[in-house]
């Protein structure tokens, strides 16, 4: 499985880069071939705040709901329309087109001190 | 006559015989299902010499009761055709008369080819839910025709597939608006909900039930009058409402709107054929009974309950709600949709616990939209209000004050200084049942199987005479009385499916071609973990449609309901014998309810003791997803209870949490035996920890019937208990419901049982109201009583025992092919017995899910899947399944697994084999190309037995995502 080593994680499958002073967040490959396809996706609205470890979002596959928790505290500065109509995405493009929100007001320390791609991976196995 | 019959009939075989008794006195050897040979080949396979040898390894010591069961109501087990005829005379001890009580119930007419085809047929009511949509388009299709009935008479877009009555609907969507109304307006302080003085009194009740433990404030109040402000989420209006009055709705909906809060209004079906439907003015929630659709007043239910929606809303609309996908031939095909939002996936962050509904009875609804059709309908409605239209005409004629402007079927008459139940009693002397409203008012209901007679009789009690001619000219010449505005303007029901069934020979055949898509009990065993799904034997089914039991209005005088208090009274005292319990609320419409229920009576208790401030509640990991979501509605704290690696809750880690919570500790929740199928040793001790802390030990009698007359739950610790009565007690599962949920419980808790708001049921210090009717779906309690009557106590005692025979049977046959994931300490499981599938999806690739739809091609439902472990099957073979039907289902799920590893192995390909193609239809198998790399023969007669009965799913394996992603949810979308 695939993750990009510029990228930073947290034990609940999320991941963040940070881009042009926004941090963009979504969900890992791994925790997506574990959801199966995914068919809805709960996003929030834009100037939510949100704090490390809280609900950001839930993702919806025909089976399951989970909720995918922020990795950082900070304000929702977009949110990835696409994912109204093809939630998919995220299943065939984690890490690009799949991602679900981009927050801003945030602690670039706290990005910092998430995983980095090798302690992620040896956390999955995979 | 020489001496030696004499003597014969008098030895001890004979003795049977020479009971005064008709017939075959020995009904369980019609419940169960297993021969005396059978019986000891099969306990032989397990191990165990003796039937007694078997439950001593299964039970544990500690839990078992000392004493065998006895029943005060039945002292020795009744044949067929005594207990009919017992149950003959207590139901003639019910009084029929003509109702004009309306209050949301209403005589009809059931077409007698849907109460003989549907209601009395059990290739109808067998079934379970759903879930396995293949072998389930019947019902699919006839509830998708429930959806689109409300859909079109309520005119909002979304509609689920049934709840379980008018008052929980109400609070469904009380809750909803809240969640809506605080996330829309991003503020979570929204706890004003207003609702109009003129709802149904029992809806009334319910909601005061429900909002209480939310921190809900309930405003009652005239609509016109309404203060809407910030804090408001919402209001409930009724329409027409509980007095018959129509009321222009417009403005006080669009007040709600400008505070950002959520209109609902409770709505009458046959109303809604002449009126304008409520989306017109704004409405976001309708709700209300189907019951006049066709469905017996039967005491207070079963009857189905809808709720319609907002496209925006879908996601938060309760209970099950069927949508329009496509197989893997591309064809439409129908399944559960949306999924998700329920609490077997949510648990306690579910937007309700509804779980079972009322399956069985939307369909009766929807089959009589069938059968009238849109202009049929119409003239019900017309005829309804033709008649209501001329009685109000003669009762002024006659001198009478009838206030009433705009009114469907109901009105109010004033009659004058504290004379109402002066009328009402003059009404009762003629057989008629009318409302008091209040000293002065009475109010009056038509419907449907009212006639001109009803009319002349109705004016008498009021003093107008008039003769049927008289009367039959006032109907000619009948206006009608609601404002034009509000009349319909649009068309409705204009699918085919509406109009082509109105011939007996087409609707029949209709019928029939639906019933013949859906594996039922009629067909084979359905092994469902945690369901039950036993014999649901005639004779128990015979009195729900006896006109004794079915035609009694809920709110008929206590004096007309001697025959229904009587068999309450003794299936209440058999379930608390059952259970060791003291008191028993028959109330509860389901499970679901009956832990809402079971949780609110502790919160009560827990109150009237100054220790308000104790609202922690213990669930187990391995709970049903409903005991979170049911703990939550009643402002509960959900605190979850680790499992050991046996399966087991982990009583160190239940002490400790108890422990940290010991000034909050309210409850524990725990199913026994556990959802994992195994008697715990420990639930003993789990018990005495929670009482230690100061909290209340609920039981979810989910799997009661590995109990009953082996264990109490009483003994060992529990406080209070549901039981399913659709599970245990032989009421058929309907397809989805009906079922009851009634609860049992200790003394201590007995004066905190439900009460009601209109019935007194005479618990002072009761928890208000749980369901709309006083006894919930009182007119299949027969079945239960029946039950119970024709197996005593050793005989129910009996099925206990064969049905844990039964599973540690199957265990015992399977285990080679797959391992059985939880044991008992003694090596033995329970009642149901969880199967590991996850190695197959290693070896293979084959998913649990594979298997599941496998079995269908070898003619079975599938067991439970990946519940309560991911990529397991759950089975529960009950008692009531001979040997050779076991055989047969090991058998398949024997020749499946050398499927796998066929795949395993090479022989078959990877991807384009038996499994993964599962289902095969009869398209497939007949279809002019075969390309697959193994035989149709292999595809669809596996095996030879299958070849003598086989059953044909009607479609392919369904599509599931995209039916999600894109819900339809009518009729519309299958043309």
């Amino acid at each position: 499985m695939d993750f990009p080593n510029d990228y930073k994680y947290t034990k609940d499958h999320e991941w963040v880069l940070v881009k042009d002073g926004e941090a963009i967040v979504g969900i890992t490959e791994f925790a997506q071939s574990e959801l199966g396809e995914l068919v809805f996706v709960d996003l929030p609205s834009v100037g939510q705040q949100v704090t490390q470890n809280g609900a950001l979002c839930v993702v919806e596959s025909t089976k399951a709901a989970s909720d995918v928790y922020a990795p950082i505290t900070g304000t929702v500065a977009v949110v990835n329309e696409a994912l109204q109509d093809n939630p998919g995405l995220v299943n065939t493009s984690p890490y690009s087109d799949g991602w679900m929100v981009k927050i801003k007001d945030f602690s670039e320390e706290q990005v910092a001190a998430l995983m980095s791609a090798e302690d992620y991976q040896a956390l999955v196995g995979a | 006559m020489s001496a030696e019959p004499m003597k014969k009939i008098h030895s001890e075989e004979h003795k049977e015989s020479m009971k005064p008794s008709y017939g075959d006195s020995q009904f369980i050897q019609r419940h169960n299902g297993l021969s005396a040979q059978a019986e000891n080949e099969m306990l032989s396979s397990i191990g165990c010499a003796t039937v007694e040898e078997l439950i001593d390894s299964v039970i544990p010591d500690a839990v078992r009761s000392k004493k065998p069961l006895s029943l005060r109501a039945f002292p020795s087990a009744l044949s067929e055709r005594e207990a009919l005829e017992y149950l003959q005379t207590i139901a003639s001890k019910n009084t029929i008369a003509r109702s004009f009580l309306g209050m949301g119930y209403y005589d009809c007419i059931t077409p007698p080819v849907i109460q003989r085809n549907i209601l009395e047929n059990p290739g109808w009511y067998t079934q379970y839910t759903p879930y396995q949509a293949e072998i389930s388009q019947g019902r699919l299709e006839a509830l998708l025709n429930f959806q689109t009935v409300i859909i079109e008479l309520t005119g909002l877009p979304v509609a689920n597939a049934s709840l379980l009555d008018e008052g929980t609907a109400a609070a469904e969507a009380m809750v909803m608006s809240q969640a809506i109304a605080s996330k829309n307006n991003r503020s979570s302080g929204r706890r004003e909900y207003l609702v109009s003085k003129a709802v149904h009194p029992q809806t009334l009740g319910v909601l005061m039930t429900r909002a209480e433990p939310l921190g809900i404030e309930v405003r009652v109040g005239d609509p016109d009058n309404f203060e809407f402000s910030e804090k408001t989420f919402g209001c409930l209006l009724q329409y027409p409402d509980t007095l018959g009055r129509i009321r222009p709705y417009e403005e006080v909906v669009s007040k709600a709107h400008k505070v950002g809060a959520l209109a609902t209004v409770a709505v009458d079906l046959l109303a809604l054929c002449m009126l304008a439907p409520p989306s017109e003015f704004g409405a976001d929630i309708a709700v209300g009974s189907a019951q006049r659709f066709g469905v017996p007043m039967g005491f207070g239910g079963p009857h189905a309950a809808f709720f319609a929606t907002r496209e925006e809303f879908k996601r938060s609309i309760p209970g099950r709600i069927v949508g329009v996908s496509k197989d893997s031939s591309g064809k439409p095909a129908l399944r559960l949709a949306l999924q998700t939002r329920e609490q077997h996936i949510r648990r306690e962050k579910a937007t309700s616990n509804i779980c079972t509904a009322q399956v069985l009875l939307a369909v009766m609804a929807g089959m009589y939209a069938v059968y009238h059709g849109p202009n049929g309908l119409r003239r019900i409605a017309r005829r309804v209000h033709s008649l209501t239209s001329a009685c109000v005409k003669l009762l002024r004629d006659g001198g009478l004050d009838v206030s009433s402007t705009s009114l469907f079927d109901t009105f109010t008459v004033s009659v004058g200084g504290k004379r109402s139940r002066i009328v009402r009693d003059a009404a009762e002397q003629s057989g008629l049942l009318v409302r008091i409203v209040d000293d002065s008012t009475v109010a009056v209901s038509f419907d449907e199987a009212k006639g001109i007679h009803d009319v002349v009789s109705l004016l008498s009690v009021f003093g107008v005479v008039a003769t049927d001619e008289h009367v039959r000219e006032a109907v000619e010449l009948a206006e009608v009385i609601i404002p034009q505005d509000l009349l319909r303007q649009e068309d409705f029901l204009s699918q085919r499916v509406f109009n082509s069934h109105h011939t007996e020979t087409e609707f029949l055949r209709y019928v029939r071609s639906l019933e013949l898509k859906d594996l039922s009990l009629a067909h084979s065993m359905i092994p469902l973990g945690s369901c039950t799904m036993k014999l649901n034997a005639t004779s128990e089914m015979l009195p729900v449609t006896w006109p004794h039991f079915s035609s009694l209005h809920p709110f008929a005088p206590e004096a007309h309901t001697k025959g229904y208090r009587e068999m309450f009274s003794q299936l209440e005292s058999s379930l608390c014998d059952i259970t060791g319990f003291d008191g028993c609320s028959l109330q509860p419409n389901a499970g679901s309810q009956g832990e809402y229920a079971g949780l609110v009576v502790i919160r009560a208790y827990h109150q009237s003791r100054g220790e308000a401030h104790r609202t922690v509640c213990l669930i187990p990991s391995s709970a049903h997803g409903t005991n979170p979501a049911s703990a939550v509605m009643t402002g509960m704290t959900v605190v979850s209870v680790a499992c050991d690696s046996a399966g087991n809750v982990d009583v160190e880690d239940l002490r400790k949490k108890a422990a940290e919570h010991k000034d909050t500790l309210a409850a524990l929740m725990i199913t026994y035996p556990s959802t994992h199928g195994v008697f715990e040793g420990k639930i003993v001790e789990a018990c005495s920890i929670i009482h230690q802390y100061g909290g209340q030990v609920y039981m979810d009698g989910a799997n009661l019937n590995a109990l009953v007359g082996l264990v109490k739950p009483s003994e060992f610790g529990a406080d209070v208990c549901h039981i399913n009565l659709h599970k245990t007690f032989c009421i058929p599962h309907g397809g989805g419901g009906p079922g009851m949920g009634p609860i049992c419980c200790a003394e201590h808790l007995s004066p905190f049982l439900p009460n009601h708001a209109v019935v007194d049921l005479g618990h002072e210090r009761g928890v208000g109201s749980i369901s709309a009717a006083p006894w919930g779906s009182a007119s299949i309690l027969p079945i239960s009583w029946m039950y119970i009557a024709m197996m005593g106590a050793e005989g129910l005692t009996q099925a206990s025992q064969m049905a844990i025979l039964s599973a540690n049977y199957v265990a015992k046959r399977l285990e080679h092919d797959y391992p059985v994931v939880y044991r008992g300490e003694k090596g033995m499981v329970a009642h149901e017995c969880i199967i590991n599938l996850q190695p197959l999806k290693q070896e293979a690739n084959v998913e649990v899910e594979d298997v599941a739809k496998r079995l269908m091609d070898y003619g079975f439902h599938a067991p439970t899947v990946s519940w309560p472990v991911a990529g397991t099957l759950m089975i529960e073979p009950t008692e009531s399944e001979s040997k050779e039907e076991l055989d047969r289902f090991c058998d398949a799920l024997i020749a499946i697994r050398q499927e796998v590893r066929s795949i395993a192995d090479g022989t078959f390909d990877t991807v384009n084999n038996p499994l993964k193609n599962a289902p095969h239809t009869v398209y497939d198998a007949t279809a002019d190309q075969w390309d697959r790399p193994y035989s149709r023969t292999q595809a669809v007669f596996p095996c030879d037995w299958v070849r003598e009965k086989k059953f044909w799913p009607s479609v392919g394996r369904i599509d599931g995502v995209y039916g999600d992603k894109n819900l339809f949810c009518s009729c519309d979308a299958l043309s």
